[in-house]
Order: structure tokens, then sequence, then C-alpha cells
């Protein structure tokens, strides 16, 4: 077990480096690649086995003991997230390699080094650990969105780089002012030594690290640079994109904030959920192209995420760790529908395609099960995500967000009606660039692309099946959160 | 322009020979820093830096004529230095030990007297190729393939339809 | 801690900020160096009183000695700050070869957007104009 938790941030990286070693040679690439990530998610499932059994697990990196060495913390919440973004960096593996996307040499390498960086960003035990994976993960990105060096590519991935890098500027100014006012940058010795800070320093490094995670996470106002940048790049980058880094960022904000545990906090939290939420779906709805709503549905959907940590109640942030959880692949294989209408039909733009679900039925079911699930569709795992979100809001009587949830879940559903009349249902309203893609003929979309999204189609519908297990597992990851004695002493006892 | 120096301009004899004489000193000063690193200033980031210097300076003497590292593209520099360093880590794990736990090697060899070294070391050796690979593929992009453009934008006839390959 | 140390930071924060809200490309950058910077002073500030050299032998008091953890920091950050930097100056490189232009441009969708709004309130004003100097509604107009 201890082997285990340096192992997965390692053991990309070591395949990143035989990547840029084979840069010459895609097949081996491909091979190391794939052979790296399936491992990634053999330890990733071990890890969560363990957590689960034993509570959570840390390990000192040169037993250096904390909290002045680096460690790797799992517990619950980190060990769930780690297992599905493994699965589903490994799906969109698949679906980049058949869809060519590996073109460049540097697009092994980054996307290893990228895995490395999530697997690390879930496991650091202190906060400049998260701040190099985080680093680690962001660099790999800025590498991926502009791989085509397209102008567009350029153009974005510059607001991209540069919005990102300012955020992680103000990231090591905060850890500035931790390790000035604590002394410590372990999480674990952190939760102890918070609470006899003044109150208004502690308002002051909740705020800030909430603002510069925010950044990531795309929440009102912060979201800008989302739906500018991700829909340039290629498809299978936007998918691990908007399945992953996002997220990331959320469980950044919650981990962060259930150590410091600003309960003062939570009605500026809900606020800003209640903004990002009906901000963000009702930008999908103006836009009129595939990945470009879809990109605004990511923004939308962090506002539940943090509505639920906003509650600081257990059922609230299990309800958010269960929506993380789902959204992870779910998102993910939204992007992978859109990427196999593209492919197919040689574009995104919602006028100019029609009657898909004639021409290609199996993308069409692909992207409809993640669509109503997403929307809140009874028996999929969003609606067991909104509804358990919805649950805790109505128990801690938050009946302002618990509204606005509701009317920005019905206006979600509006938005995928749209994408859903505009690319599977009709006809085109202008010839779409591909002759074949008018409905007439049967589309074939490449296999190795649609047997990848269909697999990220199964893994959601496996955790609507699961749903019952691992939203238990997600609440005692909350409990275990909230209440953090068991993770500090995995830390900071032995 | 036919030398490729950087910004077109002429050569300037004083900074060539500068250069060959100091190039290969400021690579052996880059390689002691490298293994003075574990208990004195220095270290496999610092020395690669040093070495990354000489590169540079090359570059700026020779033009993109001066490949960085000859017969090693950039990426297998880097490539090798990460892994080197990585499996640093993983061996300390398989050897029973932590992960990326230091060891030291501290014997009697025959005619070399007592020799000293840790874990560290292979650790920072990957480092320094790694820097050296980094400031390589610098060097490479935005000097020798700016160069490169720019000696089409200005002479379109001689090596026009070069720039689509990067 | 230092005073000096401590202006200095907010002195590049200030021009940093100020550099990365232009709107050409290599200001920008610029900017993002002088932030990096300032943080990197920023940490050595939050690490307290100066020291002796973090090199202890076992007879060296613990307190005489600087805290050598936020210098290991601030070599981390430097060094992601250098190779974020370096491909930050790649793109800029591109982005001015590709467009011989060194500004950060809008977004075209968000223009395109924008621009539909606009047309659909013109077209909106011009039925109700017509409306009313025609006093009939329009059925061939288009």
């Amino acid at each position: 077990m201890t082997a285990l938790l340096p192992l997965s941030v390692v053991l990309p990286l070591v395949g990143a480096a035989l990547c840029l070693v084979f840069s010459r040679v895609r097949a081996l690439q491909r091979t190391v690649t794939l052979v790296t990530l399936a491992a990634g998610v053999g330890m990733a499932a071990m890890v969560l086995a363990r957590v689960d059994a034993e509570g959570p697990t840390a390990v000192q990196v040169g037993e250096w003991a904390a909290p002045v060495g680096i460690t790797l913390v799992a517990d619950l919440m980190a060990a769930l997230f780690l297992l599905f973004a493994m699965l589903t960096i490994l799906g969109v593996a698949v679906y980049a390699i058949g869809q060519g996307a590996d073109g460049r040499s540097v697009f092994h390498p980054a996307y290893l080094v990228l895995a490395a960086g999530v697997a690390g960003s879930f496991l650091a035990g202190d906060l400049f650990n998260l701040f190099v994976c985080f680093e680690m993960m962001l660099i790999a990105s800025y590498v991926l969105i502009t791989i085509g060096a397209t102008e567009a590519q350029v153009r974005s991935g510059m607001t991209y780089v540069v919005i990102n890098l300012t955020a992680s500027t103000l990231f090591v100014t905060v850890v500035a002012f931790v390790y000035a006012a604590t002394g410590t940058l372990n999480l674990a010795d952190l939760s102890g030594r918070f609470a006899s800070l003044p109150q208004a320093l502690q308002l002051a490094i909740g705020l800030s690290l909430f603002v510069m995670f925010g950044v990531k996470a795309a929440i009102f106002p912060l979201f800008g640079w989302l739906p500018d940048s991700y829909p340039n790049a290629p498809t299978a980058v936007t998918a691990v994109f908007a399945g992953l880094l996002t997220k990331v960022g959320v469980y950044a904000i919650i981990r962060t904030q259930t150590v410091l545990g600003l309960d003062e906090l939570g009605t500026f939290i809900l606020v800003v959920a209640g903004i990002t939420m009906v901000v963000g779906v009702v930008g999908a709805i103006a836009q009129g192209e595939v990945k470009r709503i879809l990109s605004f549905h990511i923004i939308s959907q962090i506002g539940y995420m943090i509505m639920g940590l906003g509650l600081f109640t257990v059922a609230g942030v299990a309800g958010a760790i269960f929506y993380v959880i789902h959204q992870i692949p779910g998102k993910t294989v939204l992007f992978l529908a859109g990427g196999l209408v593209e492919e197919t039909t040689g574009t995104g733009e919602l006028h100019r395609l029609g009657g898909l679900i004639r021409s290609a039925p199996v993308i069409a079911v692909a992207f409809l099960i993640p669509a109503l699930s997403l929307g809140g569709i009874p028996p999929l795992a969003g609606f067991v995500a909104k509804l358990s979100l919805v649950q805790a809001g109505l128990s801690a009587e938050a009946w302002v967000i618990v509204a606005v949830a509701l009317v920005a879940s019905i206006l979600t559903m509006v938005s995928m009606t749209k994408i859903w009349s505009g690319v599977f249902w009709g006809d085109p309203d202008e010839a779409p660039p591909l002759p074949a893609a008018l409905g007439a003929t049967r589309l074939r979309p490449p296999a190795l692309m649609t047997a990848a999204t269909l697999a990220t189609v199964g893994i959601t519908l496996a955790i609507a099946v699961f749903a019952g297990p691992i939203f238990d597992m997600a609440t005692r990851a909350a409990e275990s959160a909230l209440d953090n004695t068991a993770y500090v002493e995995a830390v900071m006892g032995s | 322009m036919t030398d490729g120096r950087p910004f077109g301009g002429d050569r300037s004899p004083v900074l060539d020979e500068s250069v060959r004489l100091v190039f290969h000193t400021v690579l052996v000063l880059s390689v002691y820093l490298l293994f003075a690193g574990h208990n004195a200033p220095g270290g496999g980031f610092s020395g690669g830096l040093v070495a990354g210097a000489a590169i540079v300076l090359r570059y700026l003497a020779g033009g993109r004529a001066a490949g960085a590292v000859p017969g090693v593209g950039h990426e297998v520099l880097l490539g090798v230095g990460m892994l080197i360093s990585t499996l640093t880590g993983v061996a300390a794990l398989v050897g029973g030990t932590g992960f990326l736990e230091a060891w030291v090697f501290d014997r009697e060899v025959a005619v070399l007297g007592t020799v000293k070294f840790t874990g560290t070391l292979p650790f920072d050796i990957g480092v320094y190729l790694v820097v050296i690979g980094l400031i390589a593929a610098i060097v490479d992009s935005l000097g020798r393939e700016a160069d490169t453009t720019e000696a089409d934008a200005l002479d379109p006839d001689g090596v026009a339809g070069r720039e689509g390959t990067a | 801690m230092s005073l000096a140390l401590a202006v200095c930071a907010a002195t590049l924060f200030g021009c940093g900020t100020y550099l990365l809200l232009q709107r050409t490309l290599t200001r920008v950058i610029l900017g993002i160096a002088l932030l990096g910077h300032g943080t990197v002073l920023l940490l050595q500030v939050a690490g307290g009183r100066a020291g002796a050299p973090p090199l202890m032998s076992p007879d060296t008091p613990g307190s005489a000695v600087v805290d050598p953890l936020p210098h290991a920091l601030a070599l981390t950050a430097i060094v992601i700050t250098f190779g974020v930097t370096a491909f930050l100056l790649a793109l800029a490189y591109r982005s001015w070869s590709l467009t011989q232009d060194d500004e950060v441009r809008d977004d075209l969708e968000d223009r395109l957007v924008a621009r539909r709004i606009d047309a659909e309130i013109e077209r909106s004003q011009a039925a109700a104009e017509r409306e009313r100097s025609d006093g009939r509604p329009e059925g061939d107009g288009s």
C-alpha cells in the first residue's frame, strides 16, 4: 500500500518519459500510454478498496516526517475521484488514438503528465504539493490545448494560459500567506493550527483560496476563459479537460474549505453557486454550436458542486462528491459524442446538422443517455446527484438555492433539447460540409472512437446502477472530510 | 544569411573565439556543479542551467548551424532524464525502502580510494539531462526555427516551404 | 520581516498587474514574469527573519538557522515560472508569425453572438418602424 500512492503519480511520469524517448515511434507511444493508464486504473481501484476498508492512508515521501516532508494522502474522497478520473482518462486515450489526435509526438507525453498531475492533485497532502501537481496538470494542458498551433488555438490558448498562470501566481501568494501565518503547509497540520488565527485572517485566507481555485474551477464570475478556449482544442483534449480540470479545481475547493472549516463562508459560496448555475446554463442556451453549448454547461454544473459544499452539512458535501463523481465521466462522454458528430459530419454547428438519429443511431444513443443524466432524468446518475443535493438543501432549509437549482436544471434540459433537436432530429437548414451527412445515407463513425465513447457511457450507467453503494461511500467520504480526525491521524500520527 | 547567424547579422570574431575558448570550460563547470550538489551548493538543476548557458552561447556565436547536442534530439534527452529521475524513486520502492528515500554508498574501491555517493545523485543526473533538454528545446524553437522562418521570409526563393514541417 | 523585501514584492506585484492588463502579448508575458518574481520574494518574506545558512552540523542550534523551507518552495516556483514563460514566449512567437500582430484578440464566437443580437434588435426596430409608417403588417417583406 505504501507503494501504491507514490506509484499512482510516478507511473504516468515514467510512461511520459518513455513516450518522449520513443517520440518517433507512434505505435510504441500508444502502447506505453494504454499500458500505463490501465495500470493507473488498477492501482486507483486498489487504493479505493484499501481506503474503504481501513480509512485514510498516508505516505511520507523519502521518509521525511510530516509536516516537513512531502505527504501523499488518500482518503475516501480522493480515492473515489482518483478511480473515476483514471477510468475517464483511459477511455479518452483510446478515443484519441482512434481519432488520430496524437499526430504530434508531444501528445502522449503531455497526456500522461496530465494524468500524473491529476493523480498528484488528488493525493497531495500539503498546499505546496497541491500547487506543484496542479501546475504539472496545467502545463500539460497548455501543451494539449494549443497542440495544433492553428490560429484559433493559439489565440484562445493564450487567454487560457495567461488566466491560469495568473491564478497560479495567486496560489503561490496564498501559500506564502498561509506559511507566514501558521508556519505550516501540511493540510492535516494546518487544520489544527488554523483555528487559533484571528478571525479576519482566517476569512482572508479562506476567501483567497476560494477565489484562486475558483478560477481553475470556472465559477462565476471567473469562468470567462472556459467557453472561449475549450471548443477550439481537439475533441479528445476538450473532453478530458471538461471531465477533469475543473473537477480537480472543485476537489481543491472542497478539500481546502473542509480543512479550514469556515462555515461563515457558506452563504457566500451558495450565492456564487446559484449565479454560476444560472449564468452557465443561460450562456449555453444562447450558443449555436455543440461544443460551445457543452462548454457553458460545464460552468453551470460546477455551480451544483459548489452548492453542496456551501451547505457545509454531511448531506451537502456528500451530494457534491457524488455530483463530481458522476460528472467526470458524464461530461466527458458528452464531448466525446459531440466529437463523433463532428468527425462524421464535419461540423458541430446546429443549423448545418440534422437527422442524425436516422443516419447515426449509435451516436444518438451515446449522446442521449448522458444528456438525460445531465438534465436529471431518473433513473440516471444525474438524477441521484441532483436529488441528493436538493434534499440536502431542503434539510438545511436553504430554500432559495434549491429553487435556483431546480430552475437551472429545467434550463439544462432545454438546452440539451436544443442540441438533440438540432443534431439528431429534423433536417439541416444549411448543407453540412460533408455531403454524406445529409441524413439519407448511413454514417459510419470510426469504430475505435465509438467503442471508447460507448465504454465511457457504460461507466456513467454503472454509476447509476451502483448509485447506492457509491453514494454510501460519498456520504462516508463527506463525514471524514468534515470531521477530519482520521485524516489528521493518518498523516501526523505514525 | 547563409551561415544562419541569429538576427542575420555579421559574424563577430571576438564572440566566436571567446565561445570556442569558454564552451568546454563551462561544460566542465556544469559537471562539477552536478557532482558537488550533495554536500555543497550545486546540484542537477544549477549544473543543467550552466550547461544550458553554454549551449545558448554556442548558438549565439554559431547560429543555427551549431546543433545543440549532436546526434540526440531534445525529446530524447528530456525523456531519458525524466526516466532516470523517476526510476530512482521507483528503485527505492523496489529496494524495500520508501519512495525516493535516499541511500548512501560509501565504500573502499580498489585504485579509487573511498567512493561515496548517495541516492540523490542519479536523481540529479536525471534533472541535469532534463534541464539541458529543455534549454535545447527552447533554443530550437525560439532560436533556430525562428531564424529559419525569418530567413524564408526574407529569401523566399532559397528555402521556400520549410515552415510547415515545424 | 524585512520591510525592504515587502516593499519590493508589492512594487513587483503592482507593475506586474499593470502589465498583465495590457492588450499587447509581450507586455502580458513581462507582467507574468514580474508577478512570478513578486511571489518568490513574498515566499522569502514568509520565511521570517534572516539567520545562518541552513547547512546544519549537529552542534548548530536550530534557532540560529534560517528557515530552509521557503527557499525550497521558491526554487520550485522559479522552475515552474521559467518553464511556463518559455512556453508562453514560444506561443507568442507562433501567434506573431500567424497574424503578424502582437494583440490579444477577442473571441470570434463571442463577437458573432453579439452581432447576431445587434442584427436582431435592428431588424425588430426596422419592422416596428415600417409597421408604423405603412399602417399594415409586413407579409412579404423579406
